[in-house]
């Protein structure tokens, strides 16, 4: 039966894909399989934040002094940034879902990204490089010399592993969201089928919750502002 | 033979259209979305890295002949069992079951056109294979030997061999297993035909989900475990260097906690196929159908809980031990349950012993042998004897090889027929389930007596007072590989030769056996409606004095 009969016949959109008998099933299959994805990222990352958690305790001081020696103004700007990106991106889905014209749902996926690559651009060029520049890069260019010096290095190895791999799921949520612009640019995108954007937002709030756990784990050890102990 | 042609059924399988016949060409099966066509391409590479990890077994027993060593250097010996362990964990027995007979038959057996996500499931397919070429490629670059545990801080410091190539090997991989896990959850969830109920599910498909609930949320921390090795080895960083501050216990922790619910992926499977073997051929209801999917849920569960007792000798907390302990003694008992209820079927049943139940009531026996032994090593003070020893190798064998690899293979031999639509010769294959019987409790009885009385495991040396059991594994090593090049040949030789299957050549029960022999690509011409409870077997000899 060609497909065109069949669609006549059926009468189901072109975006039902042949081992689905409804587009509801479709949608909900492709949701399930989002949230048990993001099932295993909280596994991944788990595994890391077990292992931080392990010589955090062991190790309280190091940590403190290495936490003091991040730039807190740049991790808040950074959580700043990206729960404003969260927003854009949940404003791109209801735009889809409220039958908005294509130029407002990629307006919106534009904005994320960019707030996205905002994000990227302060952690590669603000953080990383300086960090570098004073030789707290482990591995590459370590070479602090103060109090607690090895488990310093310890906490640095947790600090650019943590925030490399979420900074890898971000790369790859960019690489989403530009994939996103070009299917709502060819109007792929209605009332009645968005969840491509639907399952793509849950991927890049979990990115989001993910540096929400990391900003204070890391930036904010021991206090800052004469708080803590 | 008449030549009216009175059921389509009878149709030789070469002049229907089925999912082999299609489409022809390398293309049409290296880019196929059906997940028949892409359990093949999973059974042809699994079977290459079985024989690759075997060879490597069989250089390892002709090597322990003589006391001090009649092959190979000790260093090459660490080799030969450290690329034996990886390639037969990673690469055959974790994805074994459910990727060809999982990926085959989850979609028919819940009455599906094909699985939720049908190109991931192909990628999942290209990224084992990337992951086998890593592993491979070290391998023949001159492997590694840290043992398939990698542990460290010999693995992330010390040895000199290729731990990057095979542990990003084994890292890619891992995504191979999550998709597929991630493909099996959503499928059974959402596409299950009308009136297919959970409980109305082959317990196969029960055995699948919990397998996938084990793939999704282990596998992504062995992940993390090798990363964090990686690093250390290329970046000299100190995450597992007492030096520095870091532990490498922690490693321990982090690869225990997938590895352990990992031998639960290997084994649940296979008990899957145990519980489909063994009602068709009592032609019998399964004994407490809700108590056995239940039992493969809790066993996903609770095999989480376990993984500290692996490390009873490490000088972790005893407390801690303690609790792993008890927590292992839970994990045995719905494993038991099933081999009581598998026994309870087949009581009163009409038993015949086709080729797959020969591997079925071989995996009951051994599985048993093999769950009896763990106890002791679930015990703390005995563990302290026995670990390190031949006594865990015996142990893990027997559940392995006499439990999960005879499950594969009677479920191959079981779903050949629907699988390739002819059928083997079935003499040979009898006589092969014996010979891979005879050869393995030949080649791993021995090893629970050498562990016992003391020979450690991983040394390429040993006391003369050990040969003759050697010996005798040795031996049984060499008859078990007899047993499995034979169902390679005749299999194969099936293919072309052997006689048409028919859609149900054994008389069972489940919607793969209502379709055609081999299927169509979409599995049914129409979705079917399921009214009947699963193993609907009548004519048992149930009522009879």
């Amino acid at each position: 039966m060609s497909e065109h009969s069949a669609q006549m016949v059926h009468g189901h959109s072109p975006a039902l894909v042949h081992q689905f008998e409804t587009e509801d099933q479709q949608r909900e299959a492709g949701s399930l399989g989002m949230w048990l994805f993001l099932a295993t990222e909280v596994m991944f990352f788990g595994g890391v934040f077990m292992a931080y958690i392990v010589y955090r305790a062991l190790h309280l001081p190091d940590f403190i002094q290495g936490s003091h020696m991040l730039d807190v103004k740049f991790g808040a700007a950074n959580t700043a940034v990206l729960i404003c990106s969260s927003l854009t991106m949940a404003l791109a889905i209801h735009a889809a879902q409220t039958g908005k014209s294509k130029s407002t749902i990629i307006t919106y996926l534009i904005l994320t990204m960019i707030l996205g690559a905002a994000f990227l651009g302060i952690k590669f060029t603000f953080e990383w490089t300086s960090d570098w520049r004073e030789g707290l890069v482990p591995g590459f260019h370590f070479t602090y010399g103060g109090p607690y010096a090895s488990g310093v290095q310890l906490f640095f190895c947790f600090y650019f592993f943590m925030t490399g791999l979420h900074a890898l799921h971000m790369i790859t949520g960019l690489g989403l969201l530009t994939t996103l612009t070009v299917m709502a640019s060819r109007g792929r995108f209605r009332a009645e089928y968005f969840a491509p954007l639907e399952n793509s937002g849950l991927y890049w709030h979990f990115v989001d919750i993910v540096w929400i756990f990391l900003f204070p784990l890391l930036y904010l050890i021991g206090g800052r502002f004469g708080g803590g102990h | 033979m008449s030549t009216a042609v009175a059921d389509i059924h009878e149709v030789p399988a070469e002049s229907r259209v089925n999912y082999l016949n299609a489409s022809y060409g390398i293309k049409s099966w290296l880019f196929t979305t059906d997940h028949k066509r892409i359990a093949l391409l999973y059974l042809a590479s699994i079977t290459f890295m079985f024989f690759i990890g075997g060879a490597a077994a069989v250089l390892m027993r002709i090597h322990l002949i003589e006391p001090q060593g009649a092959l190979v250097q000790p260093e090459t010996y660490n080799k030969l069992f450290s690329m034996h362990g990886v390639v037969m964990v990673f690469f055959f027995l974790v994805p074994s079951i459910p990727a060809t007979l999982g990926n085959f038959l989850v979609p028919m057996m819940i009455g599906a056109r094909d699985l939720a996500f049908p190109k991931l499931n192909l990628i999942s397919w290209y990224i084992y294979i990337t992951g086998a070429i890593f592993t491979l490629y070290a391998m023949i670059s001159g492997g590694v030997d840290t043992g398939w545990t990698f542990y460290t801080p010999f693995s992330s410091l010390y040895s000199q061999t290729h731990v990057i190539a095979t542990a990003l090997g084994v890292f890619i991989t891992g995504f191979s297993s999550i998709l597929t896990g991630l493909n099996f959850i959503v499928t059974i969830h959402k596409m299950r035909a009308p009136g297919m109920t959970w409980f109305r599910l082959p317990l196969f498909i029960w055995a699948m989900y919990a397998t996938s609930v084990i793939f999704i949320l282990g596998t992504p921390v062995v992940a993390i475990a090798i990363f964090l090795v990686g690093l250390e080895r290329i970046f000299h960083v100190g995450i597992f260097d007492p030096a520095v501050g870091g532990d490498p216990l922690l490693f321990q922790h982090l690869f225990w906690f997938y590895s352990h619910p990992a031998v639960y992926i290997m084994i649940l499977p296979a008990m899957g196929v145990i519980s489909e073997l063994v009602t068709c051929f009592s032609k019998k209801r399964i004994f407490g159908y809700s108590i056995v999917a239940f039992s493969s849920m809790a066993i996903a569960i609770i095999s989480f809980l376990v993984w500290g007792h692996h490390m009873f000798v490490t000088g972790q907390s005893v407390y801690a031990g303690l609790i792993f302990s008890a927590l292992s003694f839970l994990v045995a008992i719905p494993s038991a349950i099933k081999v009581f209820n598998w026994t309870s079927t087949l009581y009163r049943g009409s038993i015949s012993y086709e080729a797959p139940m020969l591997y079925a009531l071989g995996f009951i026996g051994l599985f048993t042998m093999g769950g009896l032994t763990g106890l002791f090593l679930a015990s703390l003070a005995t563990d302290v004897h026995l670990n390190g020893t031949y006594f865990i190798v015996a142990h893990f064998h027997y559940i392995m090889v006499g439990g999960a690899v005879m499950g594969y293979l009677g479920g191959i031999h079981f779903w050949w027929p629907k699988i390739t639509g002819r059928l083997y010769p079935d003499a040979w294959a009898r006589f092969a389930a014996l010979v891979v019987f005879v050869g393995f409790n030949l080649t791993f009885f021995p090893q629970f007596m050498l562990g016992y009385l003391g020979m450690p495991r991983r040394y390429a040396v040993y006391p003369d007072e050990f040969q003759v059991l050697n010996v005798m594994s040795s031996a049984g090593a060499s008859i078990l590989g007899v047993g499995y090049l034979i169902p390679l040949i005749y299999l194969v030789w099936s293919m072309r030769y052997g006689p048409a299957a028919g859609p149900n050549p054994w008389g069972a029960r489940g919607l793969e056996w209502e379709t055609p022999s081999p299927p169509p690509t979409e599995n049914f011409e129409e979705i079917p409606v399921v009214t009947e409870e699963a193993y609907n077997y009548t004519g048992a000899r149930q009522t009879a004095g």
